[in-house]
């Protein structure tokens, strides 16, 4: 038993070396961390999508990359820390919910670079970085596309809740519908209703199921994970669907009209290159959209009309030769429609 | 007796330990086809023991089962079952929330094609077995909504759809009405002219002379004799079943009674499943003597302690002690009124088992001074007074104030509750078969301590199903049979036998009852 | 042998026997998906040991894990289990957040308002489960996991109210300062701070960390819990009525009274480890939640791996709050999944749960030595 106390420390200082040999500075190695949000880096979403992007990256560039996964809300500033302790070059947080930790971060770490995914600064600091999407570009695209396939001329929006960003979505897509009513000369309803939440997968499907007994026959979600169940009350009830973040037609491929991605791998390897080639990205706010091919359609629509998708490829020629803006917040698509009316 | 075709059982030098005691020594049981034949004994005489032996639940170290004229190896229930042997235990297996079609076939469910219970089947079938015995019961009730009496007709008709041929009674009438009691006669002899087989468990002379056959006598587990049930009569079989006995000698002075310091009067109650337990009975204990219930395990002695304790509620009557009524109060208060009780169950109601020697021994004082003051626990007091007790009480092993009570001899587990009623110098002190499972040695030393308690000038009633107990121990004995004293004696007054008849439902003409 | 028997028969022995064991297995998992065990394991303890901010973060991640560690343990010294943890911490952290935020008093009002709001929020709450247990004997587990639900809409809910919702996240504000209870938390952001961190690295470390007053309470109250399981009345009816209901009822003990009474206090620990975490640390408020956090769940964990012990829970929440965090270092140096940690404690509070195993097999084995 005596030998046992002298075993345990022993252990535990050799240990304890071996752990910290992982924080030895190496100047020709670039080096880029990542703290993922609660949803884990397994969320078949932005998340995932976002080390894929990160990790796409270190295979081109032979950067070291690394993440680390939040549990929970309080984890986000000891996460971030943590990534500063291993001379990290840059540090890529996910989600606007991660702003104010790695602001906190970001100030007592001067000589590193911090970037955030779908966050942007009012007045950002010389070592942060914000990236957004301009999200109301796809959405716009997705809604036209659904208010020229619509033969009911009624369409539904299933979002998460109400936040500045996701009004992107649902006023992009909105404004979207009221374009392809423009050009058919028609109007078409569109239905809105939030879940409340990321997760609640059975409260989205029985919002869809009710939007599609009132006749809705497509319908675009914006919720995440709970957007699943939208999906499968399409598939259910034999309607339409429209996905969001990436393409989620493999998810039904006979009911999934198209997808609202939005390519947080582009972004994400490409303001890394950027930060790697010494660019000075510190201080400024990206805005990725369809000219960036940050947010887009996927090419392959299977169910699509063809027909549809070129009109939809005309109006995306549009937006990014900036010849039309899409809204982006009710008092942006309250402008748009007045506009249309003119 | 030579091993016969036309008897359905025969079970030769049945012999069965458990660890070192021996729980039934060669005994003899041999049931003639179509009778009815009751198996007689005292409370852990070991007539339970010799029916699931038979049942195949428990297997005899020696002895051979013969059915029929065939040896047997009863190596499980389901052997059993498939020659034809059907039990219904004292405690019912049914499934509450069941109908009682459903209970009837469970386990030997008729199907359809696919799996599929066929109950409208099941149901016809259950209902041709009803009507040939008349045994009636509504096919399509719940368990839970049905009487007692009801629910043992569904468990005899569990075994009838099995197809038993022997049937095996297990204290039948413990929990029936005597109206029901004698359905139940009816339906046994219907079953036997059907050709069946019934063997009867049971302590309750009465019954076995209205329904009996013969009659095998069992006492402390061996074999005593086998009856023709017409030729004896019920002091005959109480005597066998008592037996005579040697005298435990407890050394005591005269009683020296005093007042009347509790009183039960009319005393009425229901036990948790609802059934009148307790029915007007009434009783009066003095100062200065020992008050002992005699009586078979079942007639109400349970629960008259619980109702004197406050665990169950009291229908209607009343329990006095000093003057001051206690009946549907709390426990605390009962015990405030100055009432000790040493429980029949120890290890249950009597210690925490988990807890130290030293914590037991305050259990229920330890919310006085000087135990605590102002709600925190004084270990130096506790320990203090633990110590004084074992030492008092001679509790061993020596010092083990600290250690598990679980760690000790169940003598000496009784003597710390011993020791602790006591201290609490009640006015009343009940004791619930005080020397259970206990040895010779402490067995005397409990019903000293009795003896010192009533020479103190305290009133105590002790309850034991030992008969000797309350014969040697007692002062005055109140006899109990369903639910109420029947008659009460002065010490040396009776005999053992007249008290063994009254005990098991006889009367005693010209007095008392 | 008997001496070996002797020592392998004591509770902690086994304890200590599951906690290898769930690194064996751990082991065996991370050699077969092909990452070093030993690199991972120095990541690990790296992950906790390395700096003494994250020896910081430790106890910090630890303290409200420790709190319904002893919550649960308290429970069950009563006989109930307390599942219903996780939803008093959450509805104690609504209930913390919300006053913190409505009131701003000084510090010496503040910091004892929050705490004591969020421990009474969970008291009730441990109530609603203990009274329905004792007055209509319905099963607290299944109360406490249906409250649980109801405590994570509700906090969603109150999250979303726009008095409390902080524009463009997913939480509320933070409470106002002076109920914060972590050191120096104006202090630190100071020029004389920095100064003070260039000279002083180690302290320095610790002060960038949430360190706070929280695992002091904790520590307090565990000893205050295991001083009323242990030398009180109160205490003695608990743990009588927990290990022999029958007894304690026949010794004149009120069981129902001491259950609610019970699940009071229970539910009062779960709700103040959640009012130490809004009042300790960042982000100090709550957040819109998809899936439950698990303070409470690991509660019962903690509890576990503790025996059931209020003192051992300090330990136990330790080892607890460390595997969590430090494991985030195994992905993050070695790039092995964050789940192997899951496992790791998985394996662990299983095993722990066997471990009246242990002491039969040790018989056996005791048994064989003899012979």
């Amino acid at each position: 038993m005596k030998k046992w106390k002298k075993v345990i420390p022993a252990v535990l200082m050799a240990c304890t070396l071996a752990g910290c040999g992982m924080a030895e500075k190496d100047d020709s190695v670039y080096r880029v961390s990542m703290v993922a949000g609660t949803g884990g880096i397994n969320d078949q979403s932005f998340n995932q999508l976002s080390w894929e992007g990160l990790q796409s990256f270190g295979e081109h560039t032979g950067a070291d990359v690394r993440v680390l996964e939040s549990k929970q809300a309080s984890d986000y500033l000891t996460n971030i820390d943590r990534a500063t302790d291993t001379y990290s070059d840059l540090v890529w947080a996910l989600g606007y919910s991660l702003a104010d930790s790695m602001l906190t971060i970001a100030k007592m770490n001067p000589d590193i670079n911090f970037a955030i995914v779908d966050y942007a600064f009012d007045e950002s600091p010389h070592n942060c970085t914000g990236v957004v999407f301009r999200a109301q570009e796809s959405s716009f695209l997705v809604g036209y596309i659904a208010g020229l396939t619509t033969k009911t001329d009624k369409v539904g929006y299933v979002g998460p809740m109400k936040s500045f960003l996701n009004d992107q979505f649902q006023y992009g897509y909105m404004g979207g519908v009221a374009y392809a009513a423009h050009v058919r000369g028609c109007e078409i309803e569109v239905q809105s209703q939030f879940t409340e939440s990321y997760s609640d997968a059975a409260k989205a499907k029985a919002i869809s199921n009710k939007m599609y007994s009132n006749g809705c026959d497509i319908i675009f979600h914006s919720a995440g994970g709970a957007g699943y169940g939208v999906i499968e009350s399409a598939k259910e009830n034999g309607k339409l669907v429209i996905g969001v973040d990436t393409d989620q037609s493999h998810l039904a491929p006979d009911n999934v009209l198209t997808s609202g991605m939005k390519n947080t791998n582009i972004a994400v390897e490409l303001v890394s290159t950027m930060a790697m080639n010494g660019e000075e990205i510190g201080g400024n706010t990206y805005s990725y959209g369809l000219k960036e091919g940050c947010v887009g359609i996927p090419e392959e629509n299977k169910i699509m009309d063809p027909a549809v998708y070129d009109k939809a490829m005309e109006l995306q020629q549009m937006i990014i030769d900036e010849e039309l803006t899409p809204p982006l917040s009710e008092e942006t698509y309250q402008a748009f429609v007045e506009g249309l009316g003119k | 007796m030579e091993v016969r075709k036309d008897y359905a059982v025969q079970m030769h030098d049945i012999t069965i330990k458990f660890g070192s005691y021996t729980a039934l020594d060669q005994v003899q049981l041999d049931v003639k086809k179509g009778s009815i034949h009751a198996v007689l004994g005292e409370n852990g005489a070991g007539k339970t023991t010799l029916m699931n032996i038979l049942y195949g639940l428990y297997q005899a170290d020696g002895g051979d089962i013969y059915l029929y004229g065939e040896k047997v190896e009863m190596k499980n229930p389901n052997v059993a079952i498939a020659h034809g042997i059907g039990m219904v235990h004292q405690h019912f297996m049914l499934v509450d929330n069941f109908t009682v079609t459903q209970n009837i076939i469970l386990g030997h469910e008729t199907t359809k094609a696919g799996g599929v219970v066929d109950l409208k089947k099941a149901r016809e079938e259950v209902m041709g077995i009803v009507k040939k015995y008349g045994l009636e019961v509504d096919p399509d009730a719940y368990i839970s909504d049905i009487s007692v009496g009801m629910q043992q007709r569904v468990e005899i008709l569990k075994a009838l759809y099995r197809g038993v041929d022997i049937l095996i009674l297990d204290e039948p009438t413990a929990v029936l009405t005597p109206q029901e009691i004698g359905d139940l006669i009816d339906i046994m002899h219907k079953l036997v002219e059907d050709g069946k087989t019934i063997i009867i468990i049971t302590h309750k002379l009465k019954e076995i002379k209205a329904s009996a056959d013969y009659c095998t006598i069992i006492r402390r587990g061996k074999y005593i004799d086998t009856v023709e049930v017409a030729g004896v009569t019920q002091e005959e079989l109480a005597d066998m079943m008592v037996g005579h006995r040697v005298k435990l000698v407890v050394d005591k002075q005269e009683a020296k009674p005093g007042d009347v310091v509790f009183e039960v009067n009319g005393l009425t109650a229901k036990d948790n499943r609802g059934v009148y337990v307790l029915k007007n009975l009434s009783m009066q204990v003095r100062r200065g003597e020992i008050f002992g219930i005699a009586g078979i395990d079942g007639n109400g002695q349970k629960e008259l302690v619980e109702a004197i304790t406050n665990l169950i509620k009291v229908e209607s009557g009343t329990i006095r002690i000093g003057g001051n009524n206690i009946e549907n109060r709390t426990t605390r208060e009962t015990m405030d009124a100055g009432i000790a009780t040493i429980h029949e169950d120890r290890q249950k109601r009597g210690l925490v088992l988990d807890f130290s020697v030293e914590d037991n021994a305050v259990l229920d004082t330890y919310m006085k001074e000087p135990f605590s003051q102002k709600s925190i626990l004084n270990r130096k007091e506790i320990r203090k007074f633990a110590s004084s007790l074992l030492k008092d009480y001679d509790v061993r092993p020596d010092s083990c104030e600290e250690l598990a009570i679980r760690g000790l001899s169940g003598g000496n587990q009784q003597k710390v509750i011993i020791g602790r009623e006591i201290a609490n110098n009640p006015d009343l002190l009940i004791a619930v078969q005080p020397t259970r499972g206990l040895d010779v040695g402490a067995i005397e030393y409990v019903h000293k301590m009795l003896v010192r308690e009533r020479d103190k000038g305290k009133a105590v009633l002790l309850i034991s199903l030992e008969l000797d107990e309350v014969m040697n121990v007692s002062d005055t004995i109140g006899v109990i049979y369903d639910g109420a004293i029947r008659c009460t004696f002065q010490q040396g007054e009776v005999d053992e036998k007249t008290i063994g008849l009254i005990m098991a439902g006889g009367t005693l003409d010209g007095k008392n009852s | 042998m008997e001496k070996t028997v002797k020592f392998l028969k004591k509770p902690i022995t086994a304890t200590l026997i599951a906690i290898f064991c769930g690194f064996l297995v751990a082991t065996v998992i991370l050699a077969a998906s092909g990452y070093n065990p030993f690199e991972a394991f120095g990541a690990l303890l790296g992950g906790i040991f390395g700096r003494p901010k994250y020896i910081s973060n430790v106890i910090i991640k630890s303290t409200p894990i420790i709190l319904t560690g002893v919550s649960v343990a308290f429970a069950y010294k009563m006989g109930l289990f307390n599942i219903g943890a996780e939803g008093q911490f959450i509805v104690g952290a609504v209930a913390a957040n919300v006053v913190g935020i409505v009131c701003d008093f000084p510090a010496i009002i503040e910091v004892p308002l929050v705490l004591l709001v969020g421990a009474a929020a969970g008291a009730v709450y441990g109530g609603i489960a203990g009274w329905l247990k004792a007055k209509y004997n319905i099963n607290e587990v299944i109360v406490g996991i249906m409250l649980n639900w109801i405590a994570l809409y509700f906090s969603n809910f109150v999250c979303n109210i726009e008095r409390f919702h902080k524009p463009d996240s997913d939480g509320t504000y933070a409470i106002n300062e002076s109920g914060f209870i972590s050191f120096f938390t104006t202090w630190k952001t100071t020029e004389a701070a920095a100064d003070f961190v260039q000279e002083h690295p180690v302290i320095g470390d610790i002060l960038r960390t949430d360190a706070n007053a929280g695992i002091l309470i904790a520590i307090a109250l565990t000893f205050a819990v295991s001083f009323l399981l242990y030398k009180t009345t109160k205490g003695y009816e608990l743990r009588a009525v927990g290990s022999n209901r029958d007894a304690a009822e026949f010794a004149g003990i009120n069981v129902a009274r001491n259950m609610v009474q019970t699940m009071l206090i229970a539910g009062a620990l779960s709700g103040i480890a959640a009012a130490i975490a809004i009042a300790g640390n960042n982000p100090h408020g709550i957040s819109q939640l998809s899936a439950f956090e698990s303070n409470g769940l690991n509660g019962l964990s903690v509890a576990f791996i503790a025996g059931g012990s209020p003192i051992g829970c300090i330990f136990a929440g330790l080892l607890f709050g460390g595997l969590l965090y430090g494991g985030q270092s195994i992905q993050y140096v070695v790039g092995a999944p964050s789940e192997i940690i899951s496992i790791l404690i998985g394996t662990i509070v299983f095993l722990i749960a066997l471990k009246d195993m242990v002491p039969v097999l040790i018989d056996k084995m005791g048994k064989r030595g003899v012979k």
